[in-house]
């Protein structure tokens, strides 16, 4: 994708956004998580305190912790409940935790391992057995010591769940601050728990629709700078960002083909209905795929690259079409419960359809089971929009609005329905929220 | 009711326009340098000191302010991109100060409300703003004094999430751009 880049797009800057070179600042606006629903029976945990040295930048075990619980598919046992601090297996002394009624025990240490690296090291081990179920070592400078703890929230995930865990990923979404002429909109990238964020762009323009690359080093996204829509490709790490298209009309709704070489978007022109094309990033070539006289839009690929699923009101309400990409393929519609389906997401492993629905009157996330065709509304509304999977396909990132005079917050959901959290700024919105790929090893 | 029907009728022709329209080509012709992809030049200057949109400096607005000319507002119904009772008057008055001013440009923001999808709402917000300008065209004015832009949701009038805000942020906003301004 880099060699693409460099040759085939014009570099641009505009003065009216704060365009984010070289590192990258922090934002200063935490948000705060809140676990809304969990299932009925969390598994039992124990995080030990790992032992660490006192200038360690991150406490492991709080975030294993936070990540667990987190995903609502685990309780924690308190601190002031554990029977004792072990940091080693050795030191365990199981009958002591088979009273306090967990499962699991997770016993670790940060290590310094010279150079300027530490290791964190960690057993999971299952309390009834005493036998360990998974242990690992996980190193690197002490700046990635939070994404070594998401590694082994991963690690612990995976091994009692079987569905790999998806702690160590990155989000994207666009924060809203201020109002009326000191209003921002501004792009922001941080880890899947709301932590280690960094401002990707500001503009006083709205900024919508991010997406991440296949591998995780670009951004697409619309961008509205000097009132005029275009679509802008931004390399995360450095800021180098790239304007693809700014033609008369919308310029909106990127998303990347599978194997990162096309860009899906929608085009308007200046008198037209909106109509899906796909950019081929290398060539630039532009392939129209929709003429039908009605709003089509929000275009994604399935994961195997062939056919692309996106919204249209050509029968009268939107719902959701796909349509092959094989030449004289005709589109097929895909929705048909409910009078609107919008804004489709396609889990990675290609199962699941997640889009919004007006349910009883109510804007809520569903998903459709590609496969049976059932249909699954997971979420209450009633202004639910933006779906986002996970990069493990279990579980959905998306905005609401539950305050009447409030902005757009960030929430997931399982896609079972049973277990979410809400990621809540102090101040100002924050909406369409995009889930990054798992990173690259 | 004349009226009604002849809504309708734009409304026809705007379908049966775009039925017959080309593949989108990049707005090479367009005055700017806001062109197709490739074509374009550093965005610099484009986004450098550019005027406000309607959200912002209300004190000093651009344009015409005689009688029906001061309002820019066309609001709409849910899921609607038809033009109905004072926004029919307040288009055709536009429509004529612009024929009758070949040199006035203005930039039609097409808006929506906040629910569903920002994506989809990017196209309604796209329909109404095509609307009007049809609308306008109808009326004599020249394809090179209107340009077209929708900010669907991202721009309300009123943030709050209930009905009085929704029917206040579905519109179009008329804005005069001063010469200096690019159209494209």
């Amino acid at each position: 994708m880099k060699r693409i880049f460099r040759a085939a797009w014009i570099r641009t800057s505009a003065l009216a956004v704060l365009l984010v070179a070289g590192g990258l600042p922090t934002a200063h606006a935490q948000l705060t998580i809140k676990i809304t629903s969990g299932v009925t029976h969390p598994v039992p945990i124990a995080v030990v305190p790992f032992a660490e040295s006192p200038g360690d930048p991150v406490n492991v075990a709080d975030v294993v912790q936070h990540d667990l619980v987190g995903s609502g598919r685990f309780s924690a046992l308190a601190r002031t409940q554990m029977p004792a601090a072990p940091n080693h297996a050795a030191q365990v002394v199981f009958a002591q935790w088979k009273s306090t009624g967990i499962d699991y025990l997770v016993v670790g240490r940060v290590v310094p391992l010279g150079g300027g690296q530490v290791a964190v090291d960690f057993n999971l081990l299952n309390v009834l057995t005493g036998q360990s179920v998974v242990r690992k070592r996980f190193s690197g400078p002490p700046a990635v010591l939070r994404n070594a703890a998401h590694r082994v929230s991963d690690a612990i995930y995976q091994a009692i769940t079987g569905i790999r865990g998806a702690f160590d990923t990155r989000i994207a979404y666009v924060a809203v601050v201020g109002q009326g002429a000191t209003q921002r909109f501004q792009l922001v990238i941080a880890d899947a728990d709301g932590y280690n964020q960094h401002l990707i762009l500001e503009s006083r323009f709205p900024i919508m629709s991010p997406v991440w690359s296949p591998n995780g080093k670009w951004l697409a996204y619309v961008s509205f700078e000097d009132h005029l829509s275009a679509v802008y490709l931004q390399r995360v790490q450095t800021g180098q960002r790239y304007r693809v298209s700014a033609r008369a009309g919308e310029n909106g709704s990127p998303s990347f083909s599978p194997n990162g070489q096309e860009l899906a978007l929608t085009l308007s022109g200046a008198s037209g209905y909106p109509q899906i094309y796909v950019l081929d990033l290398h060539s630039r070539q532009l392939t129209r795929i929709t003429h039908t006289p009605a709003i089509n839009t929000s275009a994604v690929w399935a994961p195997d690259g062939q056919s692309l699923y996106f919204t249209s009101d050509r029968a009268g309400s939107p719902q959701i079409y796909r349509k092959s990409l094989a030449p004289g393929s005709l589109p097929q519609r895909i929705t048909f419960t409910d009078s609107y389906n919008a804004g489709p997401r396609i889990s990675p492993d290609g199962k699941l359809l997640a889009m919004v629905t007006r349910d009883n009157g109510k804007y809520c996330i569903a998903v459709q089971d590609l496969g049976s065709g059932a249909f699954r509304v997971l979420t209450r509304g009633p202004l639910d929009s933006t779906p986002s999977f996970a990069p493990n396909s279990a579980t959905i990132i998306y905005s609401e609005r539950p305050n009447p005079n409030g902005g757009a917050i960030l929430a997931t959901v399982s896609v079972d329905g049973l277990t979410g959290m809400t990621l809540k700024p102090a101040q100002g919105a924050v909406q369409n929220p995009t889930w990054g790929p798992f990173p690259q090893q | 009711m004349r009226r009604i029907l002849t809504v309708m009728v734009l409304t026809a022709a705007l379908g049966l326009g775009a039925c017959a329209s080309k593949p989108v080509k990049p707005a090479a012709s367009q005055s700017s340098g806001a062109a197709g992809a490739g074509a374009e030049s550093a965005g610099a200057g484009a986004g450098a000191g550019a005027g406000e949109g309607s959200l912002g400096n209300q004190h000093s607005v651009p344009g015409p302010q005689q009688g029906l000319l001061a309002d820019r507002t066309i609001h709409f119904s849910f899921n609607s991109a038809v033009i109905e009772g004072r926004g029919i008057q307040i288009v055709a008055a536009h429509a004529k100060y612009l024929s009758d001013h070949p040199n006035a440009r203005v930039r039609l923001e097409g808006n929506t409300d906040d629910r569903g999808s920002p994506e989809y709402n990017i196209g309604l917000g796209m329909r109404r703003a095509q609307s009007v300008r049809q609308a306008m065209l109808l009326q004599g004015v020249s394809p090179n004094q209107i340009t077209v832009v929708s900010y669907g949701e991202e721009r309300p009038v009123d943030p709050a999430n209930n009905s009085v805000a929704w029917a206040k942020n579905r519109r179009v906003d008329i804005v005069y751009l001063t010469p200096t301004q690019p159209a494209q």
